[in-house]
């Protein structure tokens, strides 16, 4: 499973802000290693938000996304205590989920 | 995204620019860029997996490094960061952090020195547990006025030499650290090279070490650092834990004297 | 930028932290020591390279400790020579190539290949032509070089010779010594001169 993401989740007046650092290599698939061999494609294509179970972001990344990618975004609608979770998923089927409270 | 709109804002703010004007606006465009990438530093990856690796139970003696004297007490590492270099009774010797993680790893948790040394500087998936741990140790000293006292008179000695390896000329360039880092107001190419010889240089350079170098996607240290320097002076490999990096590190650090650490950071 | 704090106050601060322990004399030869052991050979750097010639030794003190001018004036006489002109007595190539041999910056590290030619990373520390913004500024700018100065015999003798040992006219200069180090060739000499000296060069448009 790949490294945890850090997650920090703020609310003010009714906005609620996120900001995840994730870790993934996030290879373009056009980089050539030191012996000339092209480094396979590897990132994340489908990154999703929920509130409480209600998708707040719903993004399709793909290889101009660099690597370990930061992510920040504001949404309406959370108070304190909800629970706001980050997944993703790349182009070979592995996925990451992780969740914070809004604080 | 975030990072793909700020090129297009410094491309577009650079057109209108008279061209006398374009390396130093091109310079400060590039700055605020780097500000802007301090929130989300991937640094913190790091830092979790150093803690990680601290409290873990590892090597032959299955002991974790949490008995680790990094010269404040043993287990202490908040605030251990800013008076390292430093000399230790145990070793007789002057000591930075890596030199003393090695200490611990084999004195501690078993591990030859081989094992311990085998991976200074990580890529991609090929780790370094180094470059974890130092994020993490490095981090509880953020804030903390960097100290690295001379009183011991090995600590001096190591001052004394790290001073003389600072100008030493050598390999087929002739270069030495002073050539880059021996005057202010420099740079090569378009990044600025701080003045080490002079307290506001080192104080800004070595307070922001180790950092998350974007251009390599790795946390790179201190020993890192040193090490790339060397190799672009044409020198051969300055050795992992050398009493050369030892002696250059307290040199450095010394001169930074009084600031505030300020690391793990994010560089190119 | 802040004022510039003279490097006496970090001296100073070592000697009131108590008498240093090593005399200068010793801490030379004791740093040498600890650098012959501290470094280990790799790809085409080995430890000759730390073997250092008169002027690297003599460079090697700290901008306090200034050079005394006869000292400077003997090492810029050994320099000046051993500058080799080429046998053929023409000193221009190509600025084209010798463009290229200004941006690139590989060569003689123990990373690089040592089969392919090195480059003069000109780039690295000045300015050149007007369009490469991404330029340092450790040398001076050598924008309109030869629309400053001319390219009369005597300025292109002056500048190859500048180039293929920095330390024939100003001793402990910071510029390696292309020709004299084996850094470049001589037909890679020729064409950074060339770069500076022909008219129809960037550096002079």
């Amino acid at each position: 499973m790949a490294d945890p993401m850090r997650i920090r989740v703020t609310e003010k007046d009714g906005l609620v802000t996120v900001r995840v650092l994730m870790s993934h290599e996030m290879e373009t698939g056009l980089r050539k290693d030191t012996s000339g061999q092209v480094v396979p494609a590897h990132f994340i294509r489908n990154v999703t938000a929920t509130c409480q179970g209600r998708t707040v972001l719903s993004a399709q990344w793909g290889t101009a996304v660099s690597k370990n990618p930061f992510l920040e975004f504001s949404f309406k609608g959370g108070k304190k205590g909800d629970k706001v979770v980050i997944a993703w998923e790349d182009n070979k089927g592995d996925k990451r989920s992780d969740e914070a409270v809004i604080g | 995204m975030k990072r793909s709109s700020v090129s297009l804002a410094v491309a577009g703010a650079l057109a209108l620019l008279p061209v006398a004007a374009l390396p130093q606006s091109a310079v400060d465009e590039i700055a605020k860029y780097r500000q802007q990438l301090q929130d989300g530093n991937p640094a913190e990856l790091w830092e979790a997996r150093g803690e990680e690796l601290w409290k873990q139970k590892r090597g032959p003696k299955n002991v974790s490094l949490e008995g680790c004297d990094l010269g404040k007490g043993a287990g202490v590492v908040k605030g251990a960061y800013a008076e390292l270099p430093r000399y230790f009774a145990d070793a007789d010797r002057v000591m930075d952090l890596e030199t003393r993680l090695v200490h611990c790893m084999v004195t501690q948790q078993g591990f030859s020195f081989a094992d311990a040394t085998r991976r200074p500087f990580g890529s991609g998936s090929s780790r370094s547990d180094f470059e974890a741990l130092a994020a993490w140790i490095t981090a509880e000293s953020k804030g903390v006025k960097m100290n690295v006292a001379l009183a011991h008179p090995k600590e001096k000695e190591a001052y004394q030499i790290g001073e003389k390896i600072f100008y030493f000329r050598g390999g087929s360039h002739d270069f030495a650290c002073a050539t880059c880092h021996g005057e202010n107001g420099k740079r090569i190419r378009l990044q600025d090279l701080p003045n080490l010889t002079e307290q506001a240089g080192a104080r800004l350079a070595y307070t922001t070490w180790p950092a998350y170098r974007v251009s390599q996607g790795e946390l790179r240290t201190f020993q890192w650092r040193l090490n790339d320097c060397f190799r672009q002076q044409r020198f051969p490999e300055l050795k992992f834990t050398s009493e050369a990096s030892i002696a250059l590190t307290t040199f450095l650090a010394h001169n930074a004297n009084g600031a505030a650490f300020n690391a793990p950071a994010i560089k190119r | 930028m802040t004022p510039r704090q003279p490097f006496v106050l970090l001296f100073g601060a070592l000697l009131l932290a108590g008498c240093a322990t090593l005399s200068d004399e010793e801490a030379s030869k004791r740093a040498l020591e600890i650098m012959k052991a501290s470094f280990a050979e790799r790809g085409q750097a080995k430890l000759d390279r730390l073997e250092q010639d008169e002027a690297q030794k003599l460079c090697s003190k700290p901008p306090a400790q200034a050079l005394p001018k006869d000292t400077a004036e003997r090492i810029e006489k050994a320099n000046l020579a051993a500058i080799r002109y080429p046998a053929d007595g023409k000193l221009l190539g190509d600025w084209k190539s010798g463009e290229r041999i200004a941006q690139s910056g590989v060569g003689m590290q123990y990373s690089d290949d040592p089969r392919q030619p090195a480059g003069a990373n000109c780039y690295a520390c000045h300015q050149l032509s007007k369009q490469e913004i991404s330029f340092g500024t450790i040398g001076p700018s050598l924008y309109q070089y030869a629309k400053l100065r001319g390219s009369s015999a005597e300025i292109q003798r002056y500048t190859y010779g500048k180039i293929y040992n920095s330390n024939a006219f100003t001793a402990c200069s910071n510029m390696p010594r292309f020709g004299h180090k084996g850094i470049l060739t001589e037909q890679q000499v020729k064409d950074l001169t060339a770069l500076l000296l022909d008219p129809e060069s960037p550096v002079n448009k």
